[in-house]
């Protein structure tokens, strides 16, 4: 039985400025009842891609067929009267509105009365399983149900296309499974389903087809019956590489940070943090794993000396002097005035690690301004340090006078690990360091790692991707609802144990709220 | 006496209330808009303009005026005026993404000059030996009150005393309440002013949104200089009798939590401050300037109070003072 051609895109170009060519002569063509994996590196125009079929950029070349006819998508709007919906790797949410009004925002269907709204919207939450609580506040909710609303809002709107940009990057390998069981529902009811992943192993699972992205080409299309994963990483990235992680034995290990009893409250007084005890050692590894939100963004601020705590000490052991401190009450200042080398790459990029409208230069300098003679600043080694970067790390921009925010994910946080680790730590904590990164990025970053962990750094490693995890860390730490589940060697685990670990300790937590 | 002071406040506040309600419009659509002040000044002298030039055309008889006309004229001229300097500040901060509060700011200038210049020509136009204009005759008609109010004691002093425009302030600040919570299009419009790219994904037409409310909300304030000179001022037009009560107006959005139903207690709460020197006896020239400040006090003690709470519903709108730009990376 043929299949009906649900989209078709022919020779899209795109460009922004007069230098990046975001997608070229791309053709593209995707079946009804059918999921398209669309693959690629970073900034190799997968995102730009979609957001054409979405309405919210318009090619430049080009044209783009739905339902075997011409249709020009100049706006989001117009999009959803084809039936095209898109799942945006950032949400899309007003954080001041309830679920349902978010749902409901922007469909027109006769007068308004979110109660009668609510009704639907409920219908097709049992029909897929959502669990949802629709009066919810956007801004009081974790990633994972922001995600949930996104999804039921694209369907709320009858899409029968839908693009999800990076859908599993925030969820736990169990909310991914219930995600993939959705999307395949939505293939036996005869939707495209367009989804986009670096996950290979995802890749695998849920698509029909993939079609690979390079440089904002279609380098081909494949049946995913017919390809492994090898193949596909040469395809995407135009040459082999190794996928395996070289991991050392820890050398010299002493302790350097001891977490003490830590417990810490978020704003509204909830407790995020419940009493955690660790060590961690020089010249090590330490691999965090845990849902989403369960307590890792306030754990690595706590040691920063960004989190108030409410109990415990933080003790750090001075390889150089010997001498112990405790870091509780201080601020990064005082911090770094103990001779206390730390380096922290938070979640969020351009928000807590680097200023995106300033250039990688004045990036670099956030962490020198005090250096230098008198009232002015020195310019020059933050400048030498800017170019070695952008060479070793191979970092893509026009030059480390522009801004930041200019370049894509991938290179912004290679601008930030680059001067994080440049200033030799002693303590390197790093969270979700290659979300949203290609491979060739992702090794770049391991590599780095490795290196300071070799250099006697204790390095917390805070991931999403177990694989990663696994290969990378020597210890695997996992947490769950603010709490520790445990820990184990990451030499002789399996996901599924840490898998097991992380949904314990949700569990346990539930029901604890309950009582 | 007590009643009297109510209803000065009442008087005093209105101005600020179609000032502010008007402002909150605008503000929901994520747009600072600080050309309020000459906005409201535009909307006064247009109303004059037109007034002014019907009185003169049935030869300032009050005989041969059309009592219909003598408001509908006025009222449609501060409508036509103030929203021409709406539609200037959208062009300029919607479609040109200019600076907002460098726009609002010139615009505010702007209108000031320009009502002085009209109101000054007038002024020389009537010849009189007073720097002023009278329009005794549209005035007496704007305050037309409730017949029978006198026989209903305290009740109809302080409930049916009011000119139209004050019972059309409240009315159009219940109104835009319903509008915000109870419509799809105040859903729209609070979308659009929290997080435009999001609006924008859900097929709102954020630019029309913007340059609607904006327009909506400058007649709504010009209103306000319209009811300040017909029903406060008696229908005397003298240049920058109008003062800061533009600004009063927009200190009002901060006090109000930008929820128009607090605006109109608000305001009256404002008109009251504003007042209050006149009712406290023996106060010298210097204390009553420092009674004036009270209702900018005020708002900062709010404004400290919902900092201090950080409560998301009674923050700005989140993209309040940003220009929306689709295609940027």
């Amino acid at each position: 039985m043929d299949k009906q051609i649900a989209i078709e895109l022919k020779g899209i170009t795109k460009t922004f400025g007069a230098k990046v060519i975001a997608n070229k002569d791309v053709n593209l063509v995707v079946y009804k009842g059918e999921i398209l994996s669309i693959l690629g590196e970073n900034g190799s125009g997968k995102t730009t891609l979609m957001n054409m079929i979405s309405g919210i950029y318009f090619p430049d070349e080009g044209q783009i067929f739905v339902n075997g006819k011409e249709a020009v998508i100049s706006s989001p709007k117009v999009a959803f009267e084809y039936g095209i919906g898109m799942i945006h790797q950032h949400f899309k949410l007003v954080d001041v509105f309830t679920a349902a009004e978010n749902i409901v925002l922007g469909v027109n269907d006769g007068r308004y009365n979110l109660k009668r709204s609510k009704a639907k919207i409920k219908e097709i939450c049992d029909k897929y399983g959502f669990d949802i609580d629709l009066d919810k506040k956007v801004y009081t909710m974790s990633v994972s149900e922001k995600q949930t609303v996104e999804i039921i809002k694209v369907l709320y709107r009858g899409a029968d296309i839908l693009i999800l940009d990076e859908p599993t990057a925030v969820l736990t390998p169990q909310e991914t499974e219930r995600l993939f069981s959705i999307l395949r529902n939505m293939r036996e009811d005869g939707k495209a389903v367009i989804i986009i992943t670096h996950k290979l192993n995802e890749v695998m699972a849920i698509s029909d087809k993939v079609a690979v992205l390079r440089k904002g080409e279609n380098v081909g299309v494949v049946r995913t019956s017919e390809v492994d994963p090898q193949k596909l990483t040469e395809l995407m990235v135009g040459e082999k590489i190794e996928l395996n992680i070289n991991r050392t034995e820890p050398k010299n290990v002493t302790p350097r940070l001891e977490i003490h009893h830590v417990c810490c409250n978020n704003r509204e007084g909830v407790r995020v943090l419940d009493d955690i005890n660790f060590t961690v050692n020089a010249g090590e590894i330490l691999g965090i794993a845990g849902i989403a939100g369960s307590g890792q963004r306030e754990l690595l601020e706590s040691v920063a000396g960004l989190q108030k705590l409410t109990e415990g000490d933080i003790i750090y052991h001075n390889p150089k002097t010997g001498v112990s401190e405790n870091l509780r009450g201080k601020n990064p200042m005082q911090i770094r005035n103990l001779g206390v080398r730390l380096s922290f790459v938070p979640e969020d990029r351009l928000g807590m690690g680097l200023v995106g409208n300033m250039d990688i230069v004045d990036n670099m300098m956030l962490r020198s301004y005090r250096k230098g003679k008198g009232m002015f600043l020195h310019r020059t080694k933050p400048r030498d340090l800017a170019n070695d970067i952008v060479e070793r790390l191979q970092v893509a921009t026009p030059g480390v006078t522009t801004p930041v925010r200019r370049l894509s994910g991938g290179n912004v946080q290679k601008v930030l690990v680059g001067r994080e680790i440049a200033s030799s730590p002693t303590v390197l904590m790093v969270a979700y360091p290659v979300r949203g990164l290609d491979i060739n990025s992702s090794y770049t970053i391991f590599n780095l790692l490795n290196e300071q962990k070799e250099k006697g750094a204790a390095v917390i490693f805070v991931g999403e991707d177990l694989d990663a995890l696994i290969e990378l860390s020597d210890r695997i730490m996992v947490i769950g609802s603010g709490r520790i589940a445990g820990t184990v060697d990451a030499r002789n685990t399996t996901k599924e144990e840490i898998g097991l670990l992380m949904t314990k300790s949700k569990e346990e937590g539930d029901s604890e709220n309950d009582n | 006496m007590i009643i009297t002071f109510i209803c000065r406040a009442i008087l005093l506040g209105v101005p600020l209330l179609f000032g502010s309600v008007g402002e909150i419009i605008t503000e929901k659509s994520g747009h600072l808009n600080l050309g309020i002040p000459g906005i409201m000044y535009v909307g006064s002298i247009s109303g004059v303009i037109g007034s002014f030039l019907y009185e003169n055309a049935c030869g300032n008889d009050a005989a041969n005026m059309n009592p219909f006309l003598t408001v509908c004229i006025p009222l449609l001229c501060s409508i036509i005026g103030s929203v021409i300097m709406g539609l200037i500040y959208s062009f300029f901060t919607v479609t040109l993404r200019a600076n907002q509060n460098v726009t609002g700011l010139a615009l505010t200038t702007f209108g000031i000059g320009l009502g002085n210049f009209f109101g000054g020509s007038l002024i020389k136009l009537v010849d009189s030996d007073m720097p002023s204009i009278a329009l005794t005759k549209t005035s007496n008609l704007f305050t037309v009150k409730i017949p029978g109010y006198e026989n209903l004691g305290w009740f109809g002093e302080l409930f049916l005393s009011h000119d139209f425009l004050t019972y059309l302030a409240i009315i159009i600040a219940v109104l835009t309440f319903i509008v915000f919570k109870r419509t799809r299009t105040g859903l729209n419009l609070r979308a659009v002013g929290e997080n435009p790219a999001t609006a924008d994904a859900a097929g709102i037409n954020v630019t029309r949104y913007k340059y609607i409310a904006t327009m909506i909300g400058s007649a709504v304030a010009g209103l306000g200089g319209l009811q300040y000179v017909m029903s406060y001022a008696n229908g005397v037009w003298s240049n920058n009798a109008f003062g800061d009560r533009g600004w009063l107006a927009i200190a009002l959005v901060i006090f109000s939590l930008w929820n128009p139903v607090v605006a109109i207690a608000g305001s009256f709460l404002f008109g009251a401050l504003c007042n209050a020197n006149n009712y406290i006896q023996g106060l010298g020239t210097e204390t009553q300037e420092l009674f004036k400040m009270l209702p900018y006090l005020v708002t900062i003690i709010v404004l400290v109070f919902t900092s201090m709470r950080k409560k998301r519903e009674h923050q700005p709108p989140e993209s309040l003072g940003l220009s929306y730009f689709r295609e940027e990376r």
